[in-house]
């Protein structure tokens, strides 16, 4: 299983990534650059998101939507923005590559003389529409945003959410949005993935075509920055929501890092699915929890673990956190079943195998590689990355969920409905997020 | 060598496509199934649908389709509902089910090497689920707390009431979970009964796709599948939902669910339509996907590009066999509400003929439609589940590839024609799930009458 490629670099530092598929008559374009909000300030949160609306307003030489005439070729497009990067994507039908490329290279290369006032305070907008939708207005909303709040610094670029602070939206100015993409908008921070129905020298001839007279850019510092946490953290926040809900947040090794794909299985065999520990305890045997969940949010700077579960009607948080904390001593003491592992290791192979499906999109071949190319300087990687889990041990998911999983260095957030204050954990102060 | 940036570089015509060969073979037992290769990834797709969804609930049992669905993996033979997962969890395999108004959809994936054991284990939890009484009292109680917490979700609590107050007493007026009642009334012989009557080789359809010849594939269903008997008994239904007339007449244009402290409000406009079956099916998708169908549309344009209203506002018709609904769906900023649906209504009477369709829009509407159309079927998960639609809006295996000229053939007088004959603003039925406090005001000024007031249960 193996996911291969041709990797080409234009002089300007543009990274070009190709792989062939020719099972169907598309092509999966693919940028990615190498930014997110962990790039931004204090004060000055949700610029790398808003930008990435503004990348879709139009550029010089096609100065209006960005999706019109790629719709119009049959292609599906989208972006989107995390913490550490942001991408962009089409699948286009094989007659309609280079409108693809003519399109993100402007973009890349000339978006300055089209962003104008006028777009920039409108998408702003948008922007606080879509925080308004997808946090404020909607159950349970902001508690990932109380988590992080508590888990990293005020100076930590992982304090914030990408979608940024409602009022740090508001104070941005058009100036402060061009300076960001003259710094992190060029081919020295860019990686471009072509995945499917198109030959490699044709792909490598087409890259060089549109993005090689672009001019390089520097590329940007690396952030530096860290976080620990030395007790255990109980906050309350009151929500319009039916029933309590707990959140647990620990710090965890950074994406690729020793024991990040520890985690990532420890995720699964604690909280997701009927067959892992929590499901089978807090939701089939003692039916007090409605449902329960976890994930590693694996990031470069360094990750968080969270585990989730929400209370059945009348179920206490504090039983909820008791038996949770008693299956993880347990796993702290005895690791993983032989059972446990072997099932793990089948999943992580389907799972890998099913992600060869697709040429394009989120997840797709072509964001793999460029996920692989950004945060490992190493497109070939995938077959290494499946063998990190192939290669995880009971022993080695035990040592893993010790070194991170501690009852004394964690944020425990209760999510209770209104005026229900009291049914949080004990010793829990009421934070204030929005 | 340097680009011409003064003009798009041109596309090339389209590039041919064409559905894979689907052969159908009959089992030892009279099951008939269908099957597709799909040559990419070792991967195999099987689809199980069965001719029954929510729309075969009884009037005093909404809920009995997708609890009885839910309750298929819950044990089987020896097998404890832990142990169904953990058989399915140990083959990589993906399971996942789908309840819609007119069927009931089951899909596994899994390696081909593995396919034996996902195929058995499917079988297993279709045709011998063991349906124990506790395993129904637990997941009873889990649905009733799940319908509590949709009761949070302004998108969950628009879409009831919305389909309510399209549909009234309708055997499609209702999400497929059903209510608190209902759900309480159930008894775990309604779903032994509901299993009996629906889950049978004349009401079900099999679909096998994935990396293997199609004996092989055909091979491959006869060891799980081959030994499953049609049981006794009567398997009619009672009168499917698509065949049942909508007797609907209200004068309700607006009505509103109270949400107070929104930060948003949840709208929907609509009303109904006609089936899935209409000759003028390609004309409505054209139609659609001029005013609200994809980004560039004109409900999106206006709302979110050009008043900055919303996150995103799109239309569409949500096809079944019998009389399907069409509407528009956004969340617009509280203070934004009425003149939202002021601009809305606009459009949705402008495309009837006061602003018809111009050649730009055109051309973008069928090609968004028609030129991607191949990515459609990149995995075997979606060519199986594709032809399993075929199945169930009784369209002709040729019906992939005749999509495109079909949707291509449509000109802007057709879309004025579909618009005037299907979409009638007088009937339109506007819902808010919002600050009702903040808003009331402002509604008023829409003069579409005063508003009826729900709750977040109706």
């Amino acid at each position: 299983m193996d996911l291969p490629f041709t990797k080409h670099s234009l002089a300007n530092g543009l990274d070009v990534l190709v792989h062939e598929d020719h099972h169907v008559p598309i092509v999966a374009v693919n940028v990615w650059y190498h930014v997110g909000s962990k790039n931004e300030r204090p004060g000055r949160t949700g610029f790398a998101h808003l930008f990435e609306h503004l990348m879709f307003e139009g550029s010089e030489h096609h100065n209006s939507g960005y999706f019109p005439p790629l719709q119009q070729a049959g292609a599906l497009l989208n972006g989107s923005t995390n913490a550490d990067r942001t991408n962009y994507w089409e699948v286009v039908p094989t007659s309609a590559v280079d409108l693809a490329l003519w399109m993100e290279s402007d973009r890349m290369g000339h978006l300055l003389p089209a962003l104008t006032r006028e777009r920039f305070e409108t998408q702003r907008d948008v922007v606080l529409n879509e925080r308004r939708q997808n946090y404020e207005n909607r159950p349970y909303g902001l508690a990932v945003m109380a988590v992080t709040d508590a888990l990293f610094p005020p100076d930590h670029p992982y304090h914030w959410l990408t979608i940024g602070a409602a009022d740090d939206i508001r104070a941005m100015q058009l100036e402060e949005v061009q300076a960001f993409f003259r710094t992190y908008y060029h081919p020295a921070n860019a990686s471009l993935a072509l995945a499917g129905d198109i030959g490699t020298d044709a792909a490598l001839r087409l890259a060089e075509k549109y993005f090689g007279d672009i001019p390089a850019g520097t590329r940007p510092q690396p952030v530096v920055a860290q976080a620990t946490l030395g007790r255990e953290i109980r906050l309350l926040l009151e929500d319009r929501v039916e029933l309590p809900r707990l959140y647990l947040g620990w710090h965890s090794p950074a994406m690729f890092a020793d024991g990040d794909a520890e985690m990532d299985l420890l995720s699964d065999l604690l909280a997701n699915g009927k067959t892992s520990r929590l499901y089978r305890t807090l939701v089939y045997e003692r039916r007090i929890a409605l449902d329960v969940s976890a994930f590693q949010n694996s990031r470069e700077l360094g990750s968080f673990f969270m585990l989730v579960a929400t209370a059945g009607p009348g179920q206490s948080l504090s039983d909820i956190s008791g038996a949770i904390d008693a299956a993880l001593a347990e796993i702290l003491d005895k690791g993983p079943t032989a059972t446990e592992m072997e099932r793990a290791e089948a999943q992580a192979e389907a799972h890998f195998m099913y992600r060869l499906q697709t040429v394009g999109g989120f997840g797709g071949k072509s964001d793999q590689l460029n996920a692989y190319n950004v945060f490992r300087r190493d497109p070939g990687f995938f077959a290494r990355d499946l063998a990190r889990y192939r290669n995880a041990t009971s022993e080695s998911v035990r040592q893993a969920a010790e070194r991170w999983l501690r009852f004394d260095a964690r944020v425990a957030l209760s999510v209770v409905p209104r005026g229900q204050a009291a049914s949080a954990l004990p010793g829990s102060a009421a934070v204030a997020v929005s | 060598m340097t680009v011409d940036r003064s003009r798009l570089p041109d596309v090339g015509p389209d590039p041919a496509f064409k559905f894979p060969t689907i052969a159908r073979h009959r089992l030892g037992n009279g099951f008939q199934v269908r099957t597709v290769e799909h040559h990419s990834v070792p991967v195999v797709t099987l689809v199980l649908q069965v001719n029954d969804g929510s729309g075969a609930d009884p009037a005093d049992r909404h809920g009995l389709a997708a609890i009885t669905a839910d309750m298929l993996d819950e044990g089987t033979g020896t097998l404890s509902a832990i142990d169904v997962s953990e058989g399915l969890a140990r083959i990589g395999a993906e399971f996942d089910v789908d309840v819609a108004p007119d069927a009931t959809v089951f899909t596994l994936t899994t390696l081909t090497r593995f396919a034996d054991r996902g195929a058995a284990l499917l079988a297993d939890i279709l045709v011998r689920p063991s349906l124990r009484e506790e395993d129904f009292t637990r997941v009873r109680q889990m649905r009733l707390d799940r319908l509590r917490q949709l009761r949070d979700l302004p998108p969950a609590v628009a879409e009831r009431a919305f389909l309510r107050l399209l549909y009234r007493e309708h055997p499609y007026g209702h999400l497929p979970i059903g209510s608190d009642s209902a759900l309480r009334a159930i008894s775990l012989d309604d779903i032994r009964a509901f299993h009996a009557r629906a889950y049978r080789t004349s009401r079900a359809t099999l679909v096998v796709g994935g990396a293997l010849s199609h004996e092989e594939l055909r091979r491959l269903a006869e060891r799980a599948f081959g030994d499953w008997h049609e049981p006794s008994g009567d398997g009619a239904s009672p009168a499917a939902a698509s065949t049942v007339e909508p007797s609907i007449v209200t004068s309700t244009r607006l009505a509103v669910v109270p949400r107070e402290g929104a930060a948003q409000s949840e709208l929907r406009i609509g009303h109904l339509t006609t089936s899935r079956a209409t000759p003028d099916y390609p004309g409505l998708l054209v139609l659609n996907s001029v005013l609200g169908g994809q980004f560039v549309s004109r409900i999106n344009l206006k709302l979110r590009e050009e008043k900055g209203y919303t996150y995103g506002a799109r239309t569409g018709f949500d096809w079944r066999r019998g009389i399907s609904p069409f509407g528009l769906q956004a969340s617009v900023h509280t203070a934004a509400t009425a003149d939202a649906i002021h601009d809305s209504l606009s459009e949705l009477a402008a495309i009837r003929g006061s602003r018809p369709p111009d050649p730009n829009e055109m051309t973008l509407a069928k090609a968004t439609l028609t030129r991607g159309y191949p990515r459609n079927f990149e995995t075997a998960q979606q060519v199986a589940r594709a032809v399993a639609q075929l199945v169930l809006y009784d369209l002709p295996d040729t019906y992939f590839e005749e999509f495109v000229p079909k949707v291509n053939a449509i000109d802007a007088g057709e879309v004025t024609r579909v618009a005037m004959r299907h979409l009638d603003p007088s009937r339109l039925v506007t819902l808010v799930v919002g600050d009702h406090h903040a808003i009331a005001d402002s509604l008023k000024s829409l003069q579409l009458g005063e508003p009826l007031v729900l709750s977040a249960d109706q």
